[in-house]
């Protein structure tokens, strides 16, 4: 099935737009209905938030491409780093992916990457 | 149009920038990557669909994945709208339009900004922000593909580091309470784990798991139960 030519445009519009857009739509039909701080609300913000959570300690944890190449000692201290000084410095994010940045393309080039 | 550029429109688009990157080595063409760059624009959404396409997810795993990870877009949307609405004037219809411009740094820009307008005006200014937005995202996103192959692999994998640590931080500037914190930190937690026992239902699993365990732990903390 995936060698279709075209799957990955059938799931991209059906699992990709389809399932995002109709949240806003949903948000947009319900405006003033439900309310934003239910419980269901709560519960469904966790689950989304740990989802989300979980696709970016795979990015760090198993990237693919280029990233890969830095060991993955380096990868966890720049994210570490980068959330740190987002914490410390006011909770900017441009600080947060400033330091992380420091640090992995410093630790690279010590490590003596190319 | 000026509000288009801004630190956070800068940082999103240096985002998209490195997904690009990451669209390439995961074989996606350019066109499939634009695609959904325009059509899905919520950067979560977009590489766990990412994920879910080169992973060969079947269609239904792929699109629960990916409402689950779009579901927080619904309570955004219902906090902006009332907003954006002049009472009795306003055509729902473009309020539906204006929903698909609805992710995390057009949301908070505008939930900060639109207050400031005369109500007669926060439509047309959110749909020409969000427009502005995208499309030079969008154009961004189509030069850097085309560009990333050609990138020593230093500077490629910093491109990539910068969504991971993008999403760090966003996903916690905008966690308001204590459940939105402890799901965050249990799912950076589960998600390697579940990646290592299920590869296939993995966001599933961590989006579940992790959010209900968040959710009842934080709302004994809140009933004084321990």
């Amino acid at each position: 099935m995936a060698e279709l030519w075209w799957w990955p445009y059938a799931m991209i519009v059906v699992a990709g737009w389809l399932a995002t857009d109709v949240w806003r739509w949903l948000g947009v039909l319900f405006s003033g209905r439900l309310r934003e701080d239910s419980e269901l609300m709560v519960f469904i913000r966790s689950v989304a938030t740990a989802l989300v959570a979980g696709v970016i300690s795979k990015l760090v944890l198993f990237p693919a491409g280029a990233l890969e190449s830095a060991p993955v000692v380096l990868r966890l201290a720049a994210a570490v780093s980068g959330f740190a000084a987002f914490l410390l410095f006011g909770q900017r994010v441009i600080v947060g992916v400033l330091a992380a940045e420091v640090v992995l393309i410093g630790g690279w080039l010590l490590l003596g990457g190319s | 149009m000026r509000s288009a550029v801004s630190i956070p429109a800068l940082i999103l688009t240096a985002a998209f920038v490195g997904y690009a990157g990451l669209a390439r080595e995961s074989g996606l063409t350019l066109d499939q990557t634009l695609m959904m760059t325009g059509l899905v624009w919520a950067l979560p959404s977009i590489v766990v669909l990412t994920g879910a396409i080169t992973g060969g997810m079947g269609m239904i795993s792929a699109g629960l994945a990916v409402a689950l990870a779009s579901v927080r877009l619904m309570p955004m949307t219902m906090a902006l709208m009332p907003l954006l609405r002049v009472e009795g004037k306003t055509k729902r219809w473009h309020l539906l339009i204006a929903s698909h411009f609805v992710a995390v740094t057009a949301w908070v820009f505008a939930m900060r900004n639109v207050q400031d307008l005369p109500r007669e005006a926060r439509l047309p200014f959110f749909l020409g922000f969000g427009a502005s937005l995208t499309g030079f995202v969008f154009c961004m996103t189509g030069v850097a593909y085309v560009m990333v192959g050609s990138l020593p692999p230093m500077v490629a994998g910093g491109l990539f580091m910068l969504t991971p640590v993008y999403f760090l931080c966003s996903l916690w500037g905008a966690s308001r309470i204590s459940a939105d914190k402890a799901a965050m930190l249990a799912g950076l937690v589960l998600g390697p784990v579940f990646y290592l026992l299920a590869p296939e239902l993995d966001l599933l699993l961590t989006g579940l798991v992790g959010g209900t365990l968040a959710y009842v732990a934080t709302r004994l903390a809140r009933r004084g139960v321990r």
